[in-house]
């Protein structure tokens, strides 16, 4: 999670920042975790335009949401607003 | 011309995330959603800078970003600035063929402490002199970064830790400052509020704010779990239930003239179909001490304002 | 022959400092001023609105609502590539100050013009140091000017200065209220294409980015970059310390872009750090920053024709505080007096008193130094009092002894 600590004559100047927080995985911070039920997803994709972290994709080429899990915090917002009651949070 | 373009959610999800996950907002952040929303929107070069506060930290913490546009934050009270200052270098570098784009949209993000308080001296400043830009207030209805401390955004009757439910005083005693209003009144091209709740209607708001030569301001409701004191997968709910209720109605002035958007013009057609205020204030502990015999009064003192600023904004529309 | 020719052909204008100045942002190619007015730097802000709605400038003007919000639009400006320029004096800078730190922390080079006034309560709009006395740990350079012709030669060469892609950090050009600002002298400027050249374009160096990849420090959609983070503890100390390295090499800058610019325009003033006058032999010296100084060349010179070893060392860069040539240049003198117009109340002395002292702290030799603070809001510093200052210097060695190491001068009892 953290790199190793550069000293001042690394980093870059005006504290330009050099890491994506892609690699800060917020996954771990969750308690409930939230689990697709496909049979009853019609993919209307609301999930995915109401997560606050961008844990929800969408994979074109299989038409299936994914739940990316590096991200998720659990917060519940995609359970709630499925209209499918398709999505369960599930106590990990 | 956002007017006509076409979209679905399902080509959204085919543009890149702008604001990439493993941000450090909290678990049901509302603001977090709004940016994912709004970025959606974009249309081709953007450059982004944020005020102080709960968005500008948990997106930049070094040496982590989650931008994947430009971005520069400064202070807290100059986001408009900012704005400015970029517009106008890149307008320069431009005549003197020094940038390699046609055009790069500006976009300044701000909480409500960067917009209605300590901010708004440089917004008013930046839009009096024109400047080509799209402001974004995410309101959470208080100073979340610091630790929910009220601010010109936070609504009659609410809990904050500087305007607590006292014994004597019953949270904030002040009503929201009408922000938009107030931009319209600076008679800018564009102002319009936005709820995440209603994502395209939200969506198409930002690219017209995008596309207007000039500024445009975007009023967008971003309800905070923490803040607002209810469960984390509720926001949207919270977010869709201000429309209904009317507390915070969805409209657009196109230079200067009212027109309710389709959520709450439905309302306005329907008034039936009005959920009450108390619905909405049921179900955030920020108004829990409202639901007192002592202060009971006090949901009537919002009941009164929220109906009165409804009634204002339908006769500007036209819809009285 | 040869020297001659580098010399660029120069004319003679009559201009004020402020109008100085403006006349130097309009040739150095700016890309955007953002001002506010506040006296004494109004004649800059009007002067050069004045170029840019007579078509003579491409330079945007912006008037902000505020000076927080101009220095602000010209951090951001400066962040997305463009040279920017900005003018402020007293409670302007004050109002800024905020910002100051951050544009340093940006690593932004704006270039500005203090035109040093006082700072309130009570309001006065006169000349006095405290404006920026007060700001210079904010990591800005700071160049104080003796006369309007070195207001015009310095402001050019603070482009030059904060642009150089070692240094990276803003500069602030400081000239005296109404005695610089508003007065009249001849300045030789030089020609448009002269100053365009010795300025040239903005240097943007190489940075590493989020993307991992080594992409021009500016804001720029083609190769993004995100500025202006939330440091924890964990690394603000090593940026901080960044920008000290910065401020080690901007020594050697000045003098680099000083001498550079002395072989375009005939002109320099010392070596660009400290500017000595009739220091070599000198026995007893003041040492002062501005528009005081050419006072007291003219009693420096009364004082020489009666034999009496008298000098004087103007500190051109206060910051970085140019120790080393401080040291070399009065190493030899028996007593200095530093005057100060502005003062850090409750301390012992006033700024420029405590950083030299503390200078020759580890010097071989020990010159006796004591402080006269004057001119507070304007207060004239007329060669009569410079005269008792070196008065009091030539007891002090005489006497070898120092009765009063702080005094206040020119105030009524």
């Amino acid at each position: 999670m953290t790199s190793k600590q550069k000293g001042w004559k690394e980093v870059p100047i005006a504290g330009v920042c050099w890491t994506p927080t892609t690699d800060y995985l917020t996954g771990d911070w969750r308690t409930f975790k939230p689990v697709l039920d496909r049979e009853k997803c019609t993919k209307c994709l609301l999930c995915y335009v109401y997560c606050p972290d961008g844990a929800i994709e969408w994979k074109r080429k299989e038409e299936e949401i994914e739940f990316n899990y590096k991200y998720c915090k659990g917060c519940g917002i995609c359970a709630n607003e499925c209209t499918q009651e398709a999505i369960k949070m599930v106590l990990e | 011309m956002a007017s006509e373009w076409k979209f679905t959610i399902k080509d959204l999800a085919e543009k890149p995330e702008l604001f990439m996950p493993g941000h450090r907002a909290c678990a049901g952040c509302g603001p977090a959603v709004a940016y994912r929303q709004i970025l959606k929107a974009a249309r081709g070069p953007i450059i982004a800078t944020n005020a102080t506060g709960c968005m500008e930290v948990v997106s930049t913490i070094y040496p982590y970003t989650a931008w994947r546009i430009p971005y520069i934050h400064t202070a807290f009270e100059n986001v408009a600035a900012n704005a400015a200052g970029i517009e106008t270098a890149l307008k320069v570098m431009k005549r003197k063929g020094r940038l390699k784009h046609d055009h790069v949209d500006v976009v300044a993000f701000a909480g409500d402490g960067g917009t209605y308080d300590i901010g708004i001296q440089a917004l008013s400043g930046a839009v009096e002199r024109g400047h080509d830009f799209l402001f974004v207030l995410y309101d959470n209805e208080a100073y979340m970064n610091t630790g929910i401390q009220r601010s010109g955004g936070t609504p009659h009757g609410a809990w904050t830790t500087t305007s607590p439910a006292g014994r004597v005083i019953p949270g904030k005693p002040e009503y929201k400052k009408p922000i938009a209003d107030i931009m319209v009144a600076h008679g800018i091209p564009y102002v319009a509020t936005a709820s995440p709740a209603y994502w395209r209607d939200l969506i198409i708001k930002t690219r017209k704010g995008l596309e207007v030569e000039g500024p445009a301001f975007l009023h967008a409701l971003a309800p905070c779990p923490r803040g607002w004191r209810y469960d984390t997968g509720k926001t949207i709910e919270m977010a869709r239930l201000a429309v209904e209720t009317c507390v915070f109605p969805l409209w657009e002035a196109v230079d200067g003239e009212y027109s309710l958007s389709a959520p709450s013009k439905v309302i306005a057609l329907k008034p039936e179909r009005r959920k009450p205020v108390r619905e909405y204030l049921k179900v955030q502990g920020r108004f829990r001490h409202l639901f007192t015999p002592e202060f009971e009064h006090v949901i009537g003192e919002i009941e009164q304002i929220v109906d009165k600023r409804w009634s204002m904004l339908l006769k500007k529309c036209g819809m009285a | 022959m040869k020297r001659k020719m580098a010399l660029a052909k120069q004319t003679i204008l009559a201009l004020s400092g402020d109008e100085a100045v403006a006349y130097a942002v309009k040739q150095s190619d700016v890309d955007l001023v953002a001002a506010y007015p506040i006296t004494p730097q109004t004649i800059i802000v009007e002067r050069f609105s004045e170029y840019v709605h007579d078509g003579e400038v491409d330079t945007e003007f912006m008037c902000a609502e505020s000076e927080h919000s101009a220095l602000t639009a010209c951090l951001a400006a400066a962040a997305a590539g463009a040279r920017t320029f900005t003018a402020s004096a007293s409670a302007g800078l004050a109002l800024m100050h905020e910002i100051l730190y951050v544009t340093a922390g940006c690593r932004a080079p704006v270039v500005m013009a203090i035109v040093n006034r006082a700072l309130s309560a009570p309001i006065n709009i006169h000349c006095d140091h405290a404006d920026s006395m007060v700001e210079r740990d904010a990591s800005w350079i700071q160049i104080y000017v003796e006369n309007s012709q070195e207001a015009y030669d310095s402001t050019i060469q603070a482009f030059k200065i904060a642009e150089d892609p070692d240094i990276l950090l803003p500069a602030m050009v400081m000239l005296d209220a109404f005695f610089l600002s508003h007065t009249l002298e001849s300045v030789n400027v030089l020609p448009n294409e002269a100053v365009l050249k010795f300025v040239g374009t903005r240097k943007i160096p190489l940075v590493r980015s989020h993307e991992d990849k080594l992409v021009p420090f500016k804001l720029d959609p083609e190769n993004p970059l995100t500025m202006g983070p939330l440091d924890l503890y964990d690394y603000y100390f090593e940026h901080k310390r960044q920008q000290e390295e910065a401020m080690q090499r901007a020594p050697q800058t000045i003098k680099q872009v000083h001498d550079e610019y002395g072989k375009i325009s005939g002109r320099r003033y010392g070596n660009g750090l400290v500017d000595p006058y009739r220091l070599e032999d000198a026995e007893i010296a003041t040492i002062c920053v501005g528009s005081t100084a050419g006072t007291t060349k003219t009693v420096v010179d009364q004082l020489r024709a009666k034999g009496v070893k008298a000098g004087l060392l103007r500190l051109r860069t206060y910051r970085p505080f140019p120790s080393q040539d401080i040291t070399k240049a009065v190493g030899n003198v028996k007593a200095i007096a530093v005057m100060d117009r502005s003062h850090s109340f409750g301390a012992h002395g006033s700024p420029i008193f405590h950083e030299l002292r503390h200078v020759l702290y580890d010097a071989q030799t020990h010159p006796q130094v004591v402080n006269y603070i004057y001119g507070l809001g304007g207060r004239d510093m007329p060669q009569t009092l410079i005269h008792e200052i070196y008065k009091d210097l030539q007891k002090i060695v005489k006497t070898k002894r120092v009765e009063k190491p702080v005094q206040f001068i020119g105030v009524r009892e």
